[in-house]
């Protein structure tokens, strides 16, 4: 059964199995679609910023609770990048409203290989290997992150500008469906990709897989895998960034507690993923927007709630996560 | 006994002596609630402590246990009106509801990494601060709930009164309900963080010290790690969750903000590495410490950001407001520099001294 | 001057003591067997020379050169190859994946790619495969592939017949025979007679120690002191 099961993609249907579900208990094909859209959209941003989370785990067996600073900083830098710019988003011409929002997604990316860079050799490379320690200050670090978010930019929401071309809707039938969540979808698949790409047809890629599976034999065969970690801890946070950036541009109004909340989210995508493959973590992120959209739909107060539980069914029932890399 | 452990036990019976006479050494209003604090922080600490210095379990969800016992005796006041009973039966519920999280996140997450569990329990405590807020017909939401509290705390209660009815003065102090109340906490905390050092003197210390150094040969020996794990686990979140019966009592009030936010789980890590992992004592001097620097170190940096106004900057950081700033950067320096914390430190160079 | 020179090594993991001076020179060329009991020393040995473990500063030098300080990479970098007790595979990878990190360019010499064929047929046969689909046998001929793909000085082998078929570990000994014409092999054995067939120069390490040190044919000659150095009976004569 389970052999028939892992054979048709198993544990990758179960996204399906959720929107064949949801279909069945809302009734609506139009608020299902939209929905179903939403959830994706979300996914996929989610995607974006649990990506690096979960390859940096994998690789070096850190994790880092200061990961949500990334996503905040990539939200506030590309909101305050579109703000400066906002001359060339009401100016009508389209290639100046690309050139903004490709500047500002620019300068949250840019700004997530610098901070990535710095916050691992200064924070993370003392506590390799100490897990207690490990915790206590990213933690510590996320505390003064936040902080320092809180000091630039004040506690008061920040409105988000959009490019005019990503506003509005397109109708599909009875449903409509934002242009900024397609978008979205958009560039979380072409992330996907090239991330897919990376590591399955370049040689960094290589290296990072294997050292997922056992970094002291891909020492052993002569590389340095602590070099290579710098570089995906950048890659991490980066996508982070990126993925900040973009959930400023849906949320269109972002106060400093986005990162808080996206920590929480984050980490349940990993653990019903699993810990370092992509893949799994593309599974997770899409399950958990999904069932967000759904469950704010039909029970709106308990959306967080449905995740949580989620997350402890799966834990039960696969302890490493749905779809893990191999060790 | 070492030099420096005696140091340290000093140190904490002071303070506990403080916080015995802390009524009537600290007259003002706010003293008494920064000593109140200070009690329950100690047993807050205290327990997590027996987690994160003791058995080497890092849990982000102690917030959430302290939360649900404050909310076990704040629903049971405000739906059932003030009184013992509904305090003996919130509290209770609290211990009930704790025990039984604590027991389900236990059994399901400390059998796998570590590091799952820190996550797991950070996002089951979220999703409890979430519900908290948004279930206001139960909880009050995000503006919390006040209620009455029993006849015998109210500051109104002349506990003793003279032959003209008016309340006795001891000392200049009013022999009134917000004296009992004040003791009943100290009562409850000092009682507490007995137990627990009862526990981490008994055979089950050893066995958590044991595991904590090398789980595999804790196993090998035979204990049952994640039952172990899981009992430690309950019993520290059980001891929380009365704390945070003994806090909503003091406080009248239950919030989000004061029983459950992540700003109070921040708290406890900052005072149990400020105090010093794996020693009780250095729960009492890390709490205080803290509880005392959020009550006085804003003052100071108000002083500190008008001093430098002219400058550039300098001001903004200094704001009161970016207290958190500060701590987090001494936070981190401490786990880099002096992981052991002030406690641990003192007790390493005593000793060593006293050795050589 | 030998290839590779252990003098006094220490190996201290956490608070545990595992080697406590461990001396032994291996000359270029063949097989040198690194005997012993269960818990004697022998995998923490060739760790500790591949810079797993952390040596006793000082203690290894690979063609005179001290190497006890330096980064695993660049003892690999050196010409030190390793074929851990567990193999090593990265089972997500597959065949091909696996040779081509061996490789320092990322590219296969044809010549060198041609003796691993000749020598490991199967995994020819898989080479596109995941790795971690081959059996036992098959992971241990890729392992030892990784370790020949590239031109190396010393190949440190750890228990290569553990659970091993006789048949496959016959064609692993004919294997080893071949490829210790051309590099150096310093081989961890608990099968003796596998050993005993390879083997040109023996150490015997008991309780992190080297206890004895000489030919094999001399060593296998002294029945008393194989009985008294590795009490027998804890030893494989047969396969399993």
């Amino acid at each position: 059964m389970s052999a028939v099961v892992a054979r048709a993609g198993g544990v990758f249907w179960l996204p399906v199995v959720l929107a064949v579900i949801a279909f069945v208990l809302i009734g609506v094909p139009s608020s299902w679609l939209t929905l179903t859209v939403a959830g994706l959209s979300m996914g996929l941003m989610i995607f974006l910023m649990a990506s690096g989370l979960s390859l940096v785990f994998g690789l070096m067996d850190v994790l880092n609770f200061g990961h949500s600073a990334f996503v905040s900083f990539g939200a506030f830098v590309s909101a305050s990048t579109l703000a400066a710019l906002s001359g060339w988003l009401t100016s009508g011409s389209l290639t100046l409203e690309v050139l903004a929002l490709a500047l500002a997604l620019g300068a949250a990316v840019a700004f997530g290989l610098g901070a990535g860079w710095a916050f691992e050799r200064v924070i993370v490379k003392p506590v390799y290997a100490d897990h207690l320690r490990q915790i206590l200050i990213t933690m510590g670090a996320l505390i003064v992150a936040d902080e320092v978010i809180l000091a630039t930019w004040g506690g008061v929401p920040l409105a988000v500008p959009r490019p005019s071309f990503l506003e509005g809707a397109v109708i599909i039938g009875d449903s409509s469906i934002e242009v900024y969540r397609l978008f979205a979808v958009a560039v979380g698949v072409v992330v996907y990709l090239g991330l897919y790409l990376m590591l399955n047809r370049t040689r960094m890629g290589l290296l990072i897989r294997a050292g997922v599976e056992n970094r002291e034999m891909v020492e052993a065969l002569g590389f340095r895998v602590d070099r290579l970690f710098v570089l995906v801890f950048m890659l991490g946070s980066a996508l982070a960034g990126l993925g900040g950036a973009m959930w400023a541009g849906y949320q269109t109004l972002i106060t400093p507690d986005l990162g808080a909340e996206i920590l929480v989210i984050v980490f349940i995508v990993v653990i019903i993923g699993g810990l370092g493959s992509i893949q799994g973590t593309l599974l997770g992120a899409i399950i958990v927007g999904l069932m967000q959209n759904y469950v704010g739909f039909l029970a709106p107060k308990l959306s967080l709630a449905s995740n949580m539980i989620l997350m402890m069914a799966i834990l039960l029932w696969r302890p490493n996560g749905l779809a893990p890399a191999a060790k | 006994m070492k030099k420096g452990t005696l140091t340290v036990k000093a140190a904490a019976l002071v303070i506990w002596a403080l916080l015995l006479f802390a009524p009537f050494l600290f007259q003002d209003v706010r003293q008494i609630e920064v000593a109140a604090r200070i009690a329950v922080f100690i047993v807050l600490v205290a327990s997590y402590d027996l987690l994160i210095g003791y058995t080497g379990i890092v849990s982000f969800a102690h917030t959430m246990f302290f939360g649900v016992g404050a909310y076990g005796v704040a629903i049971a006041l405000k739906h059932m009106g003030a009184g013992w009973g509904p305090v003996l039966l919130g509290t209770a519920g609290g211990v009930v509801v704790t025990a039984l999280l604590a027991v389900a996140i236990g059994l399901l997450s400390l059998r796998v990494k570590a590091i799952f569990f820190a996550m797991i329990t950070l996002a089951a405590a979220s999703v409890v601060l979430v519900l908290a807020s948004q279930l206001s017909g139960i909880t009050g939401g995000e503006d919390g709930m006040t209620y009455k509290v029993p006849e015998l705390f109210k500051p109104a209660t002349k506990l003793f009164t003279d032959e003209a009815g008016k309340v006795v003065r001891l000392w200049g102090v009013q022999m009134n309900g917000k004296l009992a109340a004040y003791y009943f906490v100290f009562v409850i905390a000092a009682v507490l963080f007995w137990a627990m050092l009862r526990i981490v003197g008994s055979p089950l210390g050893t066995v958590l010290k044991a595991i904590r150094e090398n789980e595999g040969r804790a196993e090998g020996i035979g204990y049952r790690v994640v039952a172990y794990r899981t009992a430690v686990f309950v019993i520290a979140a059980v001891t929380a969750a009365l704390a945070g019966s003994a806090y909503a009592l003091w406080l009248k009030y239950t919030g989000p903000e004061t029983v459950l936010s992540f700003g109070i789980m921040i708290d406890i890590l900052l005072m149990v590495v400020i105090g010093g992992m794996g020693t009780m004592w250095g729960a009492v001097i890390g709490a205080t410490a803290l509880v005392m620097a959020q009550y006085y170190l804003r003052d100071l940096m108000e002083v500190a950001a008008g001093a430098t106004a002219e400058l550039p900057l300098l001001p903004e950081l200094l704001n009161p407001e970016r207290w958190l700033l500060w701590l987090g950067i001494i936070f981190i320096l401490l786990v880099y520099f002096f992981p052991a914390g002030i406690a641990g430190t003192i007790i390493d160079k005593g000793d060593r001294k006293a050795g050589a | 001057m030998s290839l590779l020179s252990i003098k006094d090594m220490s190996v201290d993991i956490g608070q545990y003591s595992i080697l406590h001076g461990v001396s032994f020179e291996v000359q270029e060329g063949g097989v040198f067997v690194l005997l012993g009991r269960n818990g004697a020393g022998k995998t923490t040995t060739l760790r500790a020379v591949m810079g797993l473990w952390k040596p006793s500063p000082g203690s290894v030098r690979f063609r005179g050169e001290d190497i006890s300080g330096l980064h695993t990479s660049d003892i690999a970098r050196r010409g030190i190859a390793f074929v851990p007790e567990n193999m090593g595979i990265f089972g997500g990878l597959t065949v091909a994946e696996n040779m081509v990190l061996a490789t320092a360019s990322g590219k296969f010499d044809a010549s060198r790619l041609e003796r691993v064929y000749t020598l490991f047929p199967a995994l020819k046969k898989f080479w596109d495969k995941p790795a971690g689909a081959l059996s036992g046998g098959q992971k241990q001929m890729l392992s030892v592939a990784r370790a020949i793909i590239e031109p190396r000085a010393l190949i440190l082998i750890d228990e290569p017949t553990k659970g091993l078929a006789p048949a496959i570990v016959d064609a692993m000994g004919e294997a080893f025979r071949e490829i210790s014409a051309s590099t150096t092999i310093l081989l961890v054995e608990q099968n003796y007679a596998f050993a005993r067939s390879l083997g040109r120069d023996v150490a015997v390490i008991d309780d992190g120690r080297i206890v004895h040190t000489g030919t094999m044919a001399a060593f296998d000659a002294d029945k008393d002191l194989q009985d008294r150095l590795l009490s027998l009976s804890a030893f494989q004569e047969d396969h399993e």
